[in-house]
Parts: structure tokens; sequence; C-alpha cells
């Protein structure tokens, strides 16, 4: 891997801790070697304990490529292993629609529309699944 | 042979026809002024028309200049596309046939013509006849390119208007607080179907809306291809954190539906928009503490 | 052309960083040739997939991009090649799930689904060379009616 400078990149994204969930808020474009770092930086934050949920919030992204989509799936699959709950939020139309046409329907993920919702849902307790009306 | 001779003080037709037109640039604008293309657009100053002349010739010269009277993509046509195409397009949508504008563009090289023989007098017969070809060859071009752009604002004109047809015809509507609808009437067609994701995931956005319902009931018939498109727009709502319903499956498309083998699986249908809404409402108050900064909007 | 400067471009793929040039600058060109947000978006993702294809598969390679124009119409065409191995059934790498490490297998058959046109020359030992087509509206029509 190969890192010269690039105008607008974090050679890392921050992981908050807010009581049992991990809040990451992903900017820009990404590294390749970044999006992985991330993967293991949440890997290791849930495996250290006490995590029931993670959001990741990819409000401020343009664009979510089949790489980036795997690496949010492995998360999600990752955490799910260590019983926390990954709630991705914030996604845009615009890579909403790119995803779809790419094949990349990403059936595995929870999803909300921004960070408020995605803790909320957290806080609901029960899995993203809709129900049917009773 | 006195012709030869006289002929060898003369520059190439085209860069002849180009002097020409630099030198009586004036006469030959006064003279464009009074034709109609000219008159008509410039109905409240001659002077303006005089100007748009003088500078339709100028950039002539500069073809001419060039030697690439036949090259409608000649750089001096640049200015020509921008003034004349113009003054054609406007005749256009006046409701001119294409056919007329180009009458019109043609009656712009018999003045023309006329000064450029009257200005060669001295000039042996086979120069002014060489010179009035390449005057007749680029006069030619240059309706080529009125007509060219003249026919693609039409076509743009046409595709603008389709466009906000199309928007027109799918409006998004906040139902309740953290819903919208978009009612669907008429066919679907693949240009339409972009429309309508797009403009409903961008309310969902601008709504801040946990459900989306498209609402088919106005929809003759459902193909695969529509099918396809009403699924991607569930799964892509899904991907933002919004859930779609699809409502207003009318008994022959349930029908259509299950004869091609269509699967609409995980997508959640109601008979009605009503039922929809009903749903929608359940749903939200089942699960979510608030649907955002308006609080609830229910009654 | 004036609004095409800086679309035509001969960019490497060599690396990493070299990925999010080749994003940036798609981005830039689409933005600057009229492409909407989404058919913005759409060609990024797809030149993203082509391109992380070129280093990972083939090794490393570049990228051209050009304006086209065609009447009104406005597009842009970008070429992906390498001098890798080369793909041996090229049809075959066009279906999902085709892969041969990383991703969901979607490289190619799911940038092919991002753009109006799509071609691939490729051959064991010749390397690959991607060339993908996308305008800015709808593609122009083949015939159109005077």
């Amino acid at each position: 891997m190969n890192d010269g400078p690039y105008p607008h990149s974090a050679g890392q994204v921050p992981v908050l801790r807010l009581g049992d969930v991990l809040l990451v808020t992903v900017q820009g474009d990404l590294y390749d070697s970044t999006a992985q770092r991330l993967q293991d930086d949440i890997g290791a934050g849930v495996a250290a304990g006490g995590v029931t949920g993670v959001v990741i919030d990819i409000s401020g992204v343009e664009v979510v490529d089949s790489f980036l989509a795997r690496v949010l799936a492995e998360i999600a699959a990752g955490s799910a292993l260590l019983a926390a709950r990954t709630v991705v939020s914030g996604m845009r139309p615009a890579v909403a629609i790119t995803l779809v046409e790419l094949g990349l329907t990403l059936p595995g993920l929870e999803t909300a529309l921004d960070t408020e919702a995605a803790l909320a849902l957290l806080s609901r307790g029960t899995g993203g699944t809709f129900r049917e009306p009773r | 042979m006195p012709e030869q001779e006289a002929a060898e003080q003369y520059g190439t037709p085209a860069r002849e026809v180009g002097e020409f037109l630099r030198r009586r640039r004036a006469q030959i604008a006064q003279r464009w002024a009074d034709e109609s293309l000219f008159r008509t657009v410039f109905t409240v100053s001659r002077d303006e028309a005089v100007e748009s002349g003088l500078a339709v010739v100028e950039a002539l010269a500069a073809v001419a200049d060039g030697g690439r009277v036949q090259d409608s993509d000649a750089a001096g046509f640049d200015v020509v596309r921008e003034r004349l195409a113009r003054m054609g397009a406007s005749r256009s949508r006046a409701g001119l046939s294409t056919a007329r504008v180009s009458t019109e563009v043609d009656a712009l090289r018999p003045p023309a013509e006329d000064l450029l023989v009257a200005d060669l007098p001295d000039a042996p017969e086979r120069v002014v006849r060489d010179c009035v070809t390449t005057l007749t060859v680029l006069m030619g071009t240059l309706r080529l390119v009125v007509l060219e752009t003249v026919l693609s604002e039409g076509q743009e004109l046409i595709e603008r208007q389709r466009l906000q047809l199309l928007e027109v015809a799918t409006p998004v509507i906040e139902l309740w607080d953290g819903v919208v609808a978009v009612p669907l009437i008429g066919t679907l067609d693949s240009a339409r179907s972009q429309v309508v994701m797009e403009s409903l995931l961008e309310a969902i956005v601008d709504q801040r809306a946990r459900f989306a319902i498209l609402d088919i009931t106005g929809v003759p018939t459902v193909d695969s291809l529509v099918a396809q498109h009403l699924m991607k727009t569930v799964a892509a709502a899904r991907l933002m954190g919004a859930e779609c319903v699809v409502s207003g499956i009318r008994p022959a498309i349930a029908q259509t539906i299950v004869h091609l083998g269509l699967d609409l699986g995980t997508v959640v249908t109601r008979a009605s928009l009503a039922d929809a809404l009903a749903y929608a409402l359940r749903e939200s108050d089942t699960g979510r503490a608030s649907a955002g900064p308006g609080g609830s909007g229910r009654p | 052309m004036e609004t095409s400067t800086g679309v035509g471009a001969d960019l490497p793929i060599r690396s990493d960083t070299d990925l999010m040039w080749v994003r940036q600058h798609v981005r830039q060109a689409a933005a600057q040739l009229g492409f909407g947000l989404v058919a913005q978006t759409k060609l990024v993702t797809a030149a993203s997939e082509l391109a992380r294809n070129t280093l990972v598969h083939g090794g490393g390679g570049r990228m051209e991009s050009a304006p086209l124009g065609q009447g009104r119409a406005r597009g842009l065409r970008l070429s992906f090649h390498d001098e890798g191995p080369g793909i041996p059934d090229p049809e075959r790498a066009l279906t999902d799930g085709y892969t041969s490490g990383g991703g969901l297998g979607m490289g190619l058959g799911g940038a092919r689904r991002l753009v109006h046109e799509f071609s691939i020359d490729s051959a064991p030992g010749r390397g690959t060379t991607v060339t993908v087509v996308s305008w800015a509206a709808a593609p122009p029509r083949p015939r159109e009616e005077s």
C-alpha cells in the first residue's frame, strides 16, 4: 500500500464510545486501507466488551463501491458474532440507488435515516425487521 | 494569355471572398437587415439588426480566410451559431417550419452575391465564377449550421418538456408526519421510474420520512420491468433507513404478477393507499419514540 | 470546447491513493459535463470498481478519460488498461458472483450496470482493457428524425 498525500482524506476514522454503543462518523472518500483499519478498530472495540450496538453514519460519504459495501457487511457480521447490532445511518439517495443498481442490497445490514434514528432503533431492542400488523 | 495574367493578381477564391466580405461588410449588413430573417427578429431596432448582420459577415470572412468554406465545424461558425441560430430558433419557436427558416437563411445569399459581382468588375470571368461558387458554398454551409442548431434546439425543448411533464406527473406528498407517498398515474416507463425513484428518495431525506408509499392504483399494467423498478425503489429506500409500501395493486395486476412469476418477495403490499397509511402509522406507533423534531403530527 | 478542460486525462493506477485520484477526477469531469448527482455517483462508483480491478487483478495500469459530444449530448469515456494476466473468459467474468478475490464478486458485472456502454477486451497474456461510456442525460438515440 502506498500512501502519498491526498487532499481530503483521513488516515483513520475515529470510533467514539457512548455508553454501550460505538459511534462512527465516516466523512469523504476513504483509502481502502483506512476502511480496513476501521473494520479492525470496531472489531477491537466490540471485543473489549460491553458493546451492544454499533452506529456507522455515512451521510458524509459520496461513494460506496463494492469494496466499502463489503467492509460494512463484514463489520455487521463480525459484531453480530459478539452479540452487537450494527446500524448504518444516513446513506444518501444517490448512493442507495447506485448500490441497488450494482446489485448490492445488503440484506444483513440494519439501516436508519440518521444517527438519532439509529440510536432509537438500537434502544428499541428488537431487530430491525419490520413486523406484519397484528 | 491576358486572362491568365489577370487571374494571377487574384488569390484563391476563398481568400478573395474573405477579403470581399470584410471590405463590404457594412453594405452587406445593411442589405441583410432588410431581409425577413433579420427584420422579423429585430423588430425594435434596425441598428441591432445591422449590428448582428455585421457580426455574421465577419464570422463568415474568418471562415473564408481559413479556407474551410464547406466545414460546418470551422471555428468561425461558433459566432454564427450563437447569433444566427438563436434567431433561427426564435423564428422556429414563432411557429415557422424548418423549411421556412431555411428559405429565409437562403434569402441572404442573393444580396451578398450581387455585391460580390459588382465588386469584381475587371476580374476575368473565371475568377468571378469561382468566387461566386465559393460564396454559394459558404452560404450553404451557413444554412446547414443554422438548421442544425434549430433542429437540436427543438429537440432540447422536447426533451425539457418531457422531463417537466415527468416531474409534474409524479408529485411526492407528505401524508403524515414521517410518511410520504407518490400516487402513480399512467404508464411507467424506464425514464419515469427513474424520476419516481429519485424524487421519492429525496423526499425521504427532506421529510425525515420512515415510511414511503408507492401507490400504483392509477397504473394500468405492471410488467416485469416495472416490477423490477418498484423493487429497486423499495431496496434503495431500505438502504436509507426507510420502509417502502406498495399499495393499490388491482386484482388484474395481482394476476399478472402471479402469471409472470414475479417475486415481490420482501416488498410490503397493501390493497389501498388508506391501508398502507394505516400500516405505516401502526408500525411507527409500535416502534419509535419520535419521528423527529416535528414531534408527532397525529391528531 | 471550453467546458471540457480537465475532462481528458491519463491517470496511473498503481496504488490505493491512485484509486482516490481516479474517483476525484471522474467526479469532477462528470460534474463539468453536466451529469446529475445520481449519474455522477453511478459513474464514479463504476470507475472505482474498474480501477480497483485494474490494480488488484491487472497488477496496476492506467485510466484514460475523454469527453464525448454527439450533437448536444455530452458524455464521458473511461478506459482502464492493464498489462496483467488477462481474463480467459471475459463473458463469464461479467456474471455476478464471479470473483478472483476481494469484493463481493460484483466488480465487472456491477460496473456494467452503472454505465450506458461497456466493452471489454482481454485474453490471457495480453492484459485487459475495459472501456465504458456514460451520457449526461439519456444516451443519444442512434437515429434522429428530422
